[in-house]
């Protein structure tokens, strides 16, 4: 091909300014279809708090409700289940919640409001799993002789105490969330509002 | 042929490549003479790719993806596997035929990438088919991923749980990358919905392109053999390799027979052990979805557990980020890092025939750690069994990373000059 090469360049000005053009609007019609990916109003609006009525637990029982599709945990906790706090205080990663797992409220060493009642989202921070109550101290909790009771998380063995604070060097880097909570009266909790009462 | 039979293939002829492409990829598509049972697994991937399709066309009919509560306090999606089971005339069969062929798909493909691997058929100048390959076995994990979702049992919740919660450990856009991906705060209805979207439509289109282009790259640089030697090299008058035979109708033929065994190991599997002995189908997913309990032991399905012990093998934070990030770091380079092999491998032959005892050795390793890892992946987590992943990743990697300088070293036997046929 011998054609000479002379471009024209205003033909060749418009070639291009067209395609960025379109080009920008190409790449502006996936704009609805990624929003179409994010969670709906309505799976937004799902988060309304949950109240519960604690006074039936027994010392020593935890009971799960179900909050924004998770399960949070309400144990009440012995003298001894506190008392055992002061043990792994040494073992766990974050024993001064320093890390803003739980609203201001909680950052105490029983991640708490009340020290006996702790409310705390029942999901692992490595991987989403809902870790399994192991609340024997000793050998009979299959945890080992030194174990002083608290959770194991089964799909990838992050051990916690019964703060929910996580162990040093397991594969959850944090302690369990503790959600917004308040007390409504003595024995009632409402969990996802926040507000020390 | 009958001269109207001929008339009517000229009239297709003139307007659509038909005879041209039947010689291109069938009848005058010359392979090499010597393949031996390791090149059935291709065609098998294909045959499973149809079943697959076939059977979840059909399954599609009657499943609902929907994760609220029917009015028995199940959720639908669980209930119309349930009824698809039971109350779908032949339903059971097609569900069997379906799940059964997931667990297929990968033993075939295992087999074939380590066809690959034994006689380097990822050499120049075949990377891009090896590329497009890797490519397929990320798409086919993304497919059965989501697709076991999709009964609603405890595993199918809880692993895509896990599996979605990786991404979340990713700095920075982590945690949003994995609400866009579930397409809510927990592994909800809406997740539900689209990975069913994703399982059905987006990712096989995906699948069927890779799969196509996978074909054309190896039918343009023609197939490597158990001896590695470029059959094109030495051709007749014609221009048709010395040791080129038609693919139709040589391996087509043999390919049926292939088939034929294959399909009588899946059919006693698909009728007299379609769970698999719990390794297909999880006895856990025979529970509906419980967003509030995670099962005492969940373990991903067999043919992700070597990826998986690779991830939980990392246990350590590393430059400020968390072992989780690393883990997944890991277990996604586990599966890329295939890709690179054709850069990799700097031996003078491609044939494990012809290779050393140092490569032979490395093959050796590699595959007890790959089952090791695989093994492990199913078992609840030890501080022994970690530290034997932990070997055994190390291993996995040093496999692939230190090729370059063992597969150089090597004391490699010379080639021959056409391939060996007995």
């Amino acid at each position: 091909m011998s054609v000479d090469h002379k471009m024209d360049s205003s033909r060749r000005q418009l070639l291009v300014a067209t395609s960025a053009a379109g080009g920008v609007a190409a790449v502006a019609t996936a704009v609805p279809f990624v929003a179409s990916l994010t969670p709906s109003e309505r799976a937004k609006a799902a988060g309304a708090p949950v109240e519960v009525d604690v006074g039936k637990l027994a010392p020593g029982e935890m009971m799960t409700v179900e909050w924004r599709g998770k399960p949070v945990w309400i144990l009440r906790r012995t003298p001894e289940m506190l008392a055992s706090l002061d043990k792994t205080a040494d073992l766990v990663s974050d024993p001064e919640s320093q890390k803003p797992q739980q609203p201001e409220y909680a950052k105490n060493k029983f991640r708490s409001i009340k020290p006996e009642y702790l409310v705390t989202v029942g999901i692992c921070t490595h991987l989403g799993c809902s870790p399994s109550e192991k609340f024997k101290a000793g050998a009979e909790s299959g945890m080992g002789p030194d174990w002083v009771g608290g959770f194991l998380c089964p799909c990838h063995g992050s051990q916690f105490d019964l703060a929910g604070r996580v162990y040093k060097s397991m594969p959850a880097p944090d302690n369990l969330e503790v959600p917004p909570h308040k007390y409504l009266a003595d024995t009632t909790i409402i969990v996802g509002e926040d507000g020390k009462a | 042929m009958t001269t109207k039979s001929q008339a009517l293939l000229n009239w297709i002829d003139e307007r659509f490549p038909l005879t041209s492409n039947w010689k291109a990829h069938l009848s005058e598509y010359y392979a090499p003479k010597n393949f031996n049972f390791w090149y059935f697994f291709g065609s098998l991937a294909l045959l499973v790719l149809v079943i697959q399709i076939v059977t979840g066309i059909f399954l599609v009919m009657h499943y609902k993806p929907d994760a609220s509560l029917n009015a028995a306090g199940v959720p639908v999606a669980f209930a119309s596997v349930e009824y698809i089971m039971r109350d779908v005339p032949g339903g059971w069969l097609i569900r069997y035929m379906h799940s059964t062929g997931a667990s297929a798909f990968f033993i075939v493909v295992y087999l074939h990438m380590f066809r690959g691997l034994l006689y380097g058929s990822y050499r120049k100048p075949r990377e891009l088919i090896w590329i497009f390959g890797t490519l397929i076995f990320l798409v086919l994990m993304a497919e059965a991923f989501m697709g076991y979702l999709l009964p609603w049992g405890q595993m199918s919740f809880w692993g895509a749980q896990v599996i979605v919660n990786l991404f979340s450990a990713i700095p920075l856009v982590g945690p949003d990358l994995s609400l866009v991906i579930r397409g809510d705060y927990v592994v909800s209805d809406a997740t539900l919905n689209r990975f069913f979207s994703f399982h059905v439509i987006a990712v096989p289109l995906v699948l069927i392109g890779l799969v196509v282009a996978h074909i054309l790259a190896l039918h343009e640089v023609g197939s490597n053999n158990p001896d590695g030697v470029e059959i094109k090299k030495k051709k007749d008058e014609n221009g048709i390799p010395l040791d080129g035979i038609p693919f139709h109708p040589y391996y087509s033929v043999k390919d049926i027979v292939g088939v034929v065994g294959f399909l009588f190991f899946f059919s006693a599997v698909v009728f007299f052990a379609p769970e698999g002995g719990g390794y297909f189908l999880e006895f856990n997913n025979f529970i509906p979805a419980d967003p509030l309990k995670t099962p005492p032991h969940i373990a991903p399905v067999w043919y992700f557990t070597p990826f998986y012990s690779i991830l939980r093998a990392v246990t350590y934070p590393l430059f400020g980020l968390d072992a989780k990030f690393w883990g997944v770091v890991a277990m996604g380079a586990s599966v890329v890092i295939i890709a690179f092999l054709p850069w990799l491998d700097r031996s003078p032959v491609k044939s494990i025939r012809y290779k050393g005892p140092v490569f032979k050795g490395a093959i050796a390793i590699f595959l007890v750690c790959f089952f090791i890892l695989g093994y492990l992946g199913v078992l609840p987590p030890t501080a022994g069994r970690t530290l034997v992943s932990q070997i055994c990743s190390v291993l996995y990697f040093a496999f692939f990373l230190l090729m370059p300088w063992y597969s150089k070293l090597d004391k490699c036997k010379p080639e021959p000059e056409r391939v060996t046929f007995k």
